[in-house]
């Protein structure tokens, strides 16, 4: 479904990704993890369009290098940002509902919604307040359920676990799993390693920008080399 | 001595909502991307002109030729965007210093290209339906192209309202909330912003073309509004549509109070003095977000 080969980006004049080579089939969910600055936002960046790059990115067949990023989220490749990005002054229904703005043709809209609801009953009883206005597992909620108002076929999650309550994350954790059984494949990147591990097909570990290992989620998580790579012990 | 101030009043609130739409538009241009418009004064004279042009062409009434002009200033903000700011905006370094020298640039051309083409003298419409005619009010006598400009100004400023309750007006809102973000979820910001050049024009196309039906046009009739339209936008909080509005009424009730208290050549004075009043005491202007 997206390929990536010899992909190399430099981010804020730094080289941030080099000659990477990254693979996600359809429906799967695969894991990128490593150490803090080894590039895994780089390279969701990347894949969004957000970052100048060397390589081949194919998603489906068509190459997505050189396409501007709202060109790539309209092909199905939705990414949840760090940091969020939600619209903070705009309501959680309105930032819902701009989800699905530019699939004005779609007959069925604003289907998505029900999915999002029912995945996160949080965001449906604060449909009129602000997106400022929520605690920091919910503005999450809701910029996941945002991506899946574009209806993507792939959902890209940077850190969905980043700044929230422990108790939340497993909540989203799980709703990732339920969206992956939906049919939506999923690449996430994650500094919890267990947890990402643990909901994913397969990794990739990455450090200083390079893949130093992949394989099935489950043997990189068993692997000692990649303990030491990425808790740095 | 009350009608006198009464008529002061009326007529200052009347040239107010006009201050109010001209600065709307800039004030939309400016929330949306953060751009100040230098060229936004000859956008007004420009769009006079389109009036005075058809008029004497066509034969046509100002307030028939309201959706054109507009129409065509829409266009015309449009090709702005694309042609120009949209390059300013790409420029690597010192981006905020490229556009203001962009639209500044703009307007000292605008201003050249109107002189070149309809000459320095001031002209006016005097041949239309409202022209001297004049409508009473218990004690005072208001001239009817103003009524008819208020009241236009008015429904325009009802238009954008309605407009940022649609869709697309949510897509604006969230556009000038997050310009990056907008791209995650499909929405091309470069056609956002293009409409809002467009609808930013097309506003101060609908001041220009009742403006004109009482008010002498010249290729440099567009500096003194503009001077007024910043002072608006910053009284009114920037970014604001109801600022906008309420700075406008408030900047033309004092204009037209001042001329009345000190003498008309002075009427600025108190409009200044109001304005450095509400910057020292709430910088960001009386419905400032920012």
């Amino acid at each position: 479904m997206l390929r990536l080969e010899g992909v190399s980006a430099s981010y804020r004049g730094l080289k941030a990704l080099q000659g990477v080579d990254v693979a996600v089939e359809a429906g799967e969910v695969v894991a990128v993890v490593g150490a803090n600055g080894a590039g895994k936002s780089t390279l969701l960046k990347t894949i969004a369009g957000q970052v100048a790059t060397e390589g081949t990115i194919t998603f489906e067949g068509q190459s997505l290098r050189r396409l501007a990023p709202h060109r790539i989220a309209r092909l199905g490749v939705a990414l949840v940002p760090e940091g969020r990005r939600l619209f903070p002054r705009l309501s959680v229904e309105d930032n819902l509902r701009l989800g699905a703005y530019a699939r004005r043709h779609d007959p069925d809209r604003f289907g998505p919604l029900d999915l999002v609801f029912e995945l996160f009953p949080r965001l449906k009883e604060r449909l009129a307040q602000r997106a400022e206005t929520l605690s920091g597992g919910e503005q999450q909620m809701l910029a996941i359920g945002r991506a899946l108002m574009t209806k993507p076929r792939l959902l890209m999650l940077d850190e969905p676990s980043q700044g929230i309550m422990p108790k939340l994350v497993d909540d989203i954790l799980a709703a990732v799993t339920r969206i992956r059984g939906l049919g939506v494949t999923v690449l996430i990147v994650e500094q919890r390693l267990a947890e990402a591990l643990a909901i994913a097909d397969r990794a990739y570990v990455l450090q200083t920008g390079r893949v130093v290992m992949s394989g099935p989620a489950a043997a990189v998580a068993a692997d000692a080399d990649v303990r030491r790579a990425y808790l740095g012990i | 001595m009350t009608a006198l101030v009464l008529q002061a009043v009326v007529s200052g609130l009347l040239m107010g909502l006009i201050y109010a739409l001209v600065a709307a538009g800039l004030s939309l241009i400016f929330g949306l991307m953060d751009v100040v418009n230098f060229a936004h004064g000859e956008m007004l004279m420009l769009s006079m002109f389109a009036v005075l042009a058809l008029h004497g062409a066509l034969h046509v009434d100002a307030l028939l030729l309201l959706p054109v002009v507009a129409l065509i200033m829409f266009g015309g903000g449009v090709a702005v965007y694309r042609l120009l700011i949209a390059r300013a905006l790409s420029v690597a370094s010192n981006r905020g210093m490229v556009q203001i020298f962009v639209t500044f640039g703009l307007a000292i051309f605008l201003r050249g290209a109107a002189q070149f083409a309809f000459g320095g003298e001031f002209r006016s419409i005097n041949d239309g339906w409202l022209s001297n005619r004049t409508v009473a009010l218990g004690p005072v006598f208001l001239p009817l192209p103003q009524v008819a400009a208020g009241l236009v100004c008015l429904l325009a400023f009802a238009g954008l309202l309605a407009l940022s309750r649609t869709e697309f007006g949510r897509a604006l809102e969230a556009t000038r909330e997050d310009r990056d973000a907008v791209a995650l979820i499909g929405i091309d910001r470069d056609r956002i912003f293009a409409f809002g050049w467009g609808i930013g024009a097309a506003t101060v196309g609908v001041a220009g073309t009742m403006l004109s039906t009482f008010y002498y046009v010249s290729p440099s009739v567009g500096l003194n509004f503009a001077v007024i339209a910043y002072v608006t936008v910053a009284l009114g909080g920037f970014g604001s549509m109801l600022g906008a509005l309420a700075a406008g009424l408030l900047i033309g009730l004092v204009e037209s109070l001042t001329a009345l208290a000190l003498e008309p050549s002075l009427k600025q004075v108190g409009m200044f003095a109001v304005y450095l009043l509400v910057l020292v005491s709430r910088p960001r202007g009386l419905f400032g977000k920012i």
